[in-house]
């Protein structure tokens, strides 16, 4: 019998998987479609202090095995989230939720995560300083060693629940950056977002997304995942969720051998609707062709 | 919405540049006319949202317009290949607003999604006339198909190679009509929203992450607040929309 279970900073969850933010919504629209309650948990759209439209469109680009976005972190603001979609998303997931984070100042961190925290269907806060659509806040954050551990030590010092810090892939020493988040406290990294892309339209002589530049995530972007997954698994003792371009129930054993104590699963959710009920289906026999009968024992193994 | 296998059972070129694809499945979860449908093909990351121009019974129709890489491919199936949809996405057209002589507007790619409504409405006996619209006469389709309907069918031509020469909006001057639905590039609907006498919806096109809601890749403001185009939309109503540019 393949056991799935795997322990994330002390909250047991069934599986490992976890629908990635932005790709999921606040749940309940996948919730129309199937028990979302077969997931190991999943991290909500990003929250921000107050509400956001986000960017102008066009915010997609098509690319091979991936896509670009640059949707600018459109979310109806903190309060809306605690007294609207956490009452929506508490009838159809009964689980604790990981609740995504973004902001513009330190000041807007801690604020919305102060609120978060509160929330009983919140079981970890994954505190997002890699978003790369936004100006003047998100990816600023996570790109030096510095300024991701100031963003952990104001979170971790107004919340109790599990801080998991999301980083950006677009920095030239993620293990520092990973480093100095461990050591100001945070619970768990998580990694990684988007990549910055750019794709241009050759009719029009002129970029495809109206920002310009966006996040390039899918398939084409897992060896990168695994690779930094890899490099900051070895290098802090807190647990890593890896994320990037994960498409099969082999991909999140292969970033679980990187390192990985739970994994997210982002642009997949969005071709195939089903894409992580699926995953959480397929495990088992994935677990068997490979003889795994314990996921959590091949953490880190490779 | 609903995820299932499509077979090809017709992909015909009709004039100029625009296809028609015929495809069998399980259609039950298309519940309005207006809707759209986002169709995986091989080798491409994202779903092809497309319009739906016909259901009736399991029989779905599609046009296309060949405009890339997706369109290309999808014109080089054949009859009993296989296409996985995501099918009844998209709010649709409210039919119960017609009145007696609703008013159809189609522009270029926008005419599929007026055949389905028009068709309802002059089954449950409605006077209906349409506008369909485009540059030239060699791009000019689905006219007989109107006509079969039973819809009075007027063309315009910016060219002026056939029927009014113009734009839409010129023939809209001469139709005595209730209520209107149009669907178009956004310039047509803009003008249509200056010069419409009445009340009508507008069906809106999007760059599209997911097409279900999932990732706000085709957010819009309104009126009425924020909406998803894939979810919330792709119709508006004349009184929400807020124009952008």
């Amino acid at each position: 019998m393949a056991e799935l279970k795997v322990t994330l900073c002390g909250i047991a969850m069934d599986n490992p998987i976890i629908p990635a933010s932005g790709c999921f919504g606040y749940g309940y629209e996948f919730a129309e479609l199937y028990d979302i309650n077969c997931l190991g948990s999943f991290s909500f759209k990003g929250t921000t202090k107050d509400p956001r439209f986000g960017n102008p469109t066009p915010r997609i680009a098509e690319c091979t095995a991936g896509m670009i976005n640059a949707v600018g972190l459109q979310n109806p603001g903190v309060e809306k989230v605690i007294s609207e979609e956490l009452p929506k998303l508490k009838k159809c997931f009964h689980k604790p939720v990981m609740a995504n984070v973004s902001g513009f100042s330190v000041e807007d961190y801690a604020y919305t995560c102060e609120k978060l925290d509160k929330e009983e269907q919140v079981g970890w806060l994954e505190v997002n300083v890699s978003c790369p659509n936004v100006h003047g806040g998100g990816m600023s954050f996570g790109t030096s060693p510095e300024a991701a551990a100031e963003v952990t030590r104001a979170v971790k010092a107004v919340t109790k629940k599990p801080i998991i810090i999301k980083l950006s892939p677009n920095v030239t020493d993620i293990v520092s950056i990973a480093k100095a988040c461990e050591e100001a406290g945070a619970d768990g990294i998580s990694l990684i977002n988007t990549l910055l892309g750019m794709r241009i339209d050759l009719r029009r002589k002129a970029p495809v997304i109206a920002n310009k530049m966006g996040g390039f995530s899918g398939s084409a972007i897992f060896p990168v995942a695994v690779r930094m997954v890899y490099q900051v698994a070895h290098a802090v003792k807190i647990p890593v969720v890896g994320m990037g371009g994960v498409t099969t129930a082999e991909d999140v054993l292969e970033l679980m051998m990187a390192g990985a104590t739970a994994v997210e699963v982002g642009a997949a959710n969005l071709v195939n609707p089903y894409a992580s009920r699926d995953i959480v289906a397929d495990l088992p026999r994935a677990m068997e062709k490979y003889g795994i009968q314990n996921l959590s024992d091949i953490i880190g193994i490779a | 919405m609903k995820q299932g296998l499509f077979r090809i059972i017709e992909n015909k070129h009709l004039p100029d540049t625009v296809m028609q694809m015929r495809l069998e499945g399980d259609t039950s979860a298309i519940t309005a006319p207006g809707q759209f449908v986002n169709i995986l093909l091989e080798g491409k990351f994202l779903r092809r949202p497309i319009s739906v121009c016909d259901c009736e019974g399991d029989v779905l129709t599609l046009l296309y317009k060949i405009v890339g890489g997706g369109t290309e491919q999808m014109c080089g199936m054949q009859v009993g290949e296989t296409l996985d949809i995501l099918t009844g996405l998209g709010n649709g057209y409210d039919l119960s607003m017609a009145g007696d002589r609703p008013l159809f507007i189609g522009g270029g790619v926008g005419v599929p999604p007026m055949y389905m409504p028009a068709k309802k409405l002059i089954a449950e006996g409605k006077d209906v006339t349409v506008i369909l619209g485009f540059n030239t006469a060699k791009e000019v389709f689905y006219k007989d198909e109107f006509e079969a309907l039973g819809a009075k069918v007027y063309v315009t031509t910016v060219d002026g190679s056939e029927g009014i020469k113009g734009f839409v909006t010129d023939a809209m001057m001469e139709i005595d009509y209730t209520y209107f639905y149009t669907c178009g590039p956004e310039p047509m609907l803009k003008a249509v929203w200056r010069a419409s006498a009445t009340q009508g919806q507008f069906s809106f096109e999007e760059r599209m992450g997911c097409g279900f809601g999932a990732c706000m890749g085709c957010s819009c403001k309104t009126l009425t607040g924020y909406k998803r185009i894939c979810k919330e939309g792709p119709v508006m109503k004349k009184e929400e929309i807020l124009w952008q540019n």
